[in-house]
């Protein structure tokens, strides 16, 4: 990974899913380093949470990505949401709203990547029938 | 109907409770037994984002859930009891208005004063004897995860190695 990309983002989910993704962006984009992986495996829910809270902290950013929407994941995000003022949480992660996320502009206002990382994500879901 | 399956995971609702074992046993409700959840309105929204709008969510109390249980288990939809820890599902066990057969031990999870039993359950001494008076009331106390991993019995999760 390249290390001059700061992190502008926390990647969180079940199992592998969040070191996966993670590589999965770094192997196309070369840029995994703008996204940390947290890995709810063998984790209650207060050390979620906790382990959310010390990568916010850690690495200054304001935006986790999630994967379940109703996942102890993104729950434990919602409960920093709670009083983190100016936190964006992104439910249903996929590969497409990261790697769009990667390529924003540093100076992009972070919202703005937010948005756009989602919109490009969404339209990346087509059903293919033959 | 009678309820599927008394759970205790000290995640409450997330993905194996929502998805994992809602969607295999068709859950129409959960009934989710903590106290402190119970008196908090945000707490309650936080775990009512967490299921689709097809599954209700019903807070309670552990006192209010053994006086109301038959109600519960007579709902013509599936259903599971859902308490964050063996002390709470031992309360319900004890004083619940219906018996209560069997119990899963779906995920107790790391801390520093808990023995790793199982790779998603954690105990501690007092929560092993939680766990030995229900079986002595005779509930079948069993750990799973999720539905398609084995069901482990008692010695198990008392016996002391980690599997």
């Amino acid at each position: 990974m390249d290390s001059g990309i700061a992190p502008r983002a926390i990647v969180a989910g079940h199992g592998a899913l969040p070191d996966g993704l993670v590589s999965a962006v770094d192997q196309i984009t070369g840029r995994g380093n703008a996204l940390i992986p947290f890995s709810n495996t063998g984790l209650g829910r207060e050390e979620i949470e906790s382990g959310l809270r010390d990568l916010l902290a850690l690495h200054g950013v304001k935006v986790v990505f999630t994967d379940l929407p109703g996942g102890s994941a993104t729950l434990a995000a919602r409960r920093v949401l709670h009083d983190t003022p100016g936190l964006m949480i992104v439910t249903g992660v996929s590969l497409a709203a990261l790697m769009d996320f990667v390529f924003c502009a540093p100076d992009m206002p972070i919202e703005q990547a937010v948005a756009r990382a989602v919109d490009r994500a969404r339209s990346a879901i087509v059903s293919l029938v033959v | 109907m009678p309820i599927a399956l008394y759970r205790v995971d000290d995640r409450l609702i997330h993905g194996q409770v929502v998805v994992g074992w809602g969607q295999p046993l068709d859950l129409g409700f959960i009934v989710l037994v903590d106290d402190a959840v119970t008196e908090s309105d945000w707490e309650q929204e936080l775990y009512r984002l967490g299921v689709p709008p097809n599954m209700d969510v019903y807070f309670t109390s552990a006192a209010d859930a053994a006086r109301e249980i038959a109600k519960y288990a007579s709902d013509s939809r599936m259903g599971m009891v859902l308490t964050g820890t063996v002390e709470t599902m031992l309360e319900l066990t004890r004083n619940s208005a219906i018996p209560i057969s069997a119990v899963n031990i779906g995920g107790i999870h790391h801390r520093d004063d808990r023995t790793q039993k199982l790779r998603y359950v954690f105990l501690n001494e007092a929560e092993e004897r939680c766990i030995r008076e229900m079986a002595e009331i005779g509930v079948d106390v069993t750990a799973q995860d999720v539905p398609s991993a084995p069901s482990h019995p008692l010695k198990d999760l008392l016996g002391g190695d980690a599997g």
